[in-house]
């Protein structure tokens, strides 16, 4: 047991929680009856697939996204040593790109992906947080069940 | 990336994403999902996201819970589950 | 068969299946990952162009934001055309103008930024926090070049702002600074400024977005210069948008689409 959490889960430890909180969400999208909570799923499965995106970017020993030196200090960093601790590759077979500076900032692709995302997920989230508010207008109700009860009502009524 | 950081802060993710959907009361139930935003966005400073990080705690900590809060005055702060 | 128990089984399949297939992903943090610098003899990743080079032709050091105003400019286009169309969406949802809903918002309150004793301890401190929260809103989406920040960021805590005079108040005090005619306004206008960096490169003969060429216009030393700025204009027109929008969606929501009395 301790043998398999040091070996499997330790080093995608990211990725196993990533799955978690994903399949939290998504439970509760299926098995949560009040509709606010629904939404609160869902925001949760959103942050899940942002965390695995980020978590692909991270490098060991990189810093943030920012490069450290520019403009007329890019010359003074040129000789100085990279900031970072230099990662040896673990095998040896050849690498298509060498060991170079670039291994000291993190990915910032993902970065750019997900920072966008955020802030279409508040939108759509704001949206589907109005049509709960319309659903309780019509309605009077937030619950799944009743809200079913109440529209076969209708239906029966017409 | 600090190893032992990251994964104290994902246990307690993992913790607060489980509470904010288990409390019956809606509107504790908003306050840990900041609490949840809050630490995603430690979690991505952690992870050198900093960009990212930025974004959560305006948008995922500060007007999502407001956004919820809004909502569930509006409508019934109790929930059947 | 309950929801619970359904539920429970789907979720549990999918997540083993997830689970199994985590084991083939590179470790947690490796540089040398398919993501981090592409796959062995193929081509190296794209991410290792950004760090590499984007800085000598864009002049930015914070690659994201080079890489989200510039390299996928289309990309951050069409994300904050979503932000505008979620805000009309909720405009098209909620928002009433009949008369009948007055009684539905409850008794309008007195302001209470603009005096109302009762509340004076919340009103003056948002009276003092709120420039200040502008204030750095500003300086995130002007200083996005060289510290984390940008468009996004600042527009959602511009929005805020207003959000935070809504809440220690009433609404009618936030709409009274920010009407919603100017909200609705502004946003349009942000995209229409993104929107106008794309087209005037067009105009001079280049693609779309094509910031370089701006050098003209904007009478820089060379197509960097004019691409780092171009980059500035963009972002001010994405927080226009994020921020009318973050409002506007807050103003909707927390008064049911009457944009009277508010929480």
């Amino acid at each position: 047991m301790v043998d398999f959490l040091l070996n499997t889960v330790k080093p995608h430890f990211n990725f196993w929680v990533y799955v978690i909180l994903m399949m939290i969400g998504l439970w509760s999208l299926i098995a949560k009856n009040n509709l606010i909570k629904k939404m609160m799923g869902l925001a949760i499965f959103q942050t899940a697939i942002i965390l695995f995106y980020v978590s692909l970017g991270v490098k060991d020993g990189a810093t943030i996204p920012v490069l450290e030196s520019y403009g007329d200090y890019a010359e003074k960093a040129e000789k100085a040593e990279p900031a970072g601790p230099e990662v040896a590759p673990p095998d040896a077979t050849p690498a298509p790109v060498v060991v170079n500076p670039a291994d000291t900032y993190a990915n910032p692709v993902p970065h750019v992906l997900m920072l966008t995302a955020i802030v279409v997920g508040v939108a759509t989230l704001g949206v589907a947080l109005a049509l709960c508010e319309m659903i309780y207008k019509e309605f009077d109700t937030l619950e799944e069940d009743e809200l079913l009860r109440k529209i076969k009502a209708l239906h029966d009524d017409a | 990336m600090i190893l032992s950081f990251d994964i104290i802060i994902l246990i307690f993710l993992i913790v607060a994403a489980v509470i904010a959907l288990n409390v019956k009361d809606l509107l504790s139930s908003a306050m840990i999902y900041g609490i949840y935003g809050f630490l995603i966005c430690l979690l991505w400073a952690e992870m050198g996201a900093v960009d990212v990080a930025f974004t959560e705690a305006t948008v995922g900590a500060g007007v999502s819970t407001v956004l919820f809060i809004a909502t569930i005055l509006n409508t019934r702060r109790r929930s059947s589950d | 068969m309950s929801p619970k128990i359904f539920a429970s089984i789907a979720v549990v399949i999918t997540g083993i299946v997830l689970l199994y297939g985590i084991s083939d992903f590179p470790t947690f943090g490796d540089p040398r990952s398919p993501a981090n610098s592409g796959v062995e003899g193929g081509a190296p990743s794209t991410s290792l162009y950004y760090i590499n080079e984007s800085y000598g032709v864009t002049k930015v050091p914070n690659l994201v934001t080079s890489v989200l105003a510039d390299y996928r400019g289309y990309d951050t286009m069409f994300e904050t055309v979503v932000v505008l169309a979620a805000g009309m969406a909720i405009f098209a949802i909620l928002r009433s103008t009949t008369k009948d809903d007055e009684t539905v918002a409850g008794p309008a309150r007195k302001s209470s930024i603009d005096g109302d004793h009762n509340r004076i301890i919340v009103g003056m401190t948002c009276r003092l926090a709120v420039p200040v929260v502008q204030i750095f809103a500003l300086y995130v989406v002007a200083h996005g070049h060289y510290s984390p920040g940008g468009g996004f960021q600042g527009g959602v805590m511009l929005g805020a702002s207003f959000i935070l005079i809504a809440l220690a108040g009433n609404l009618d005090d936030a709409l009274g600074r920010f009407s919603e005619k100017s909200y609705m306004a502004l946003a349009s206008l942000g995209i229409i400024i993104y929107a106008g960096f794309g087209v005037v490169p067009q105009v001079l003969g280049k693609n779309f977005l094509d910031f370089g060429v701006l050098q003209k216009i904007l009478l820089t030393d060379g197509p960097e210069m004019a691409r780092s700025h171009s980059m500035l204009g963009v972002e001010i027109g994405v927080a226009l948008t994020v921020m009318s929008i973050m409002f506007a969606i807050f103003a909707n929501l927390s008064s049911r689409g009457t944009l009277k009395g508010g929480l």
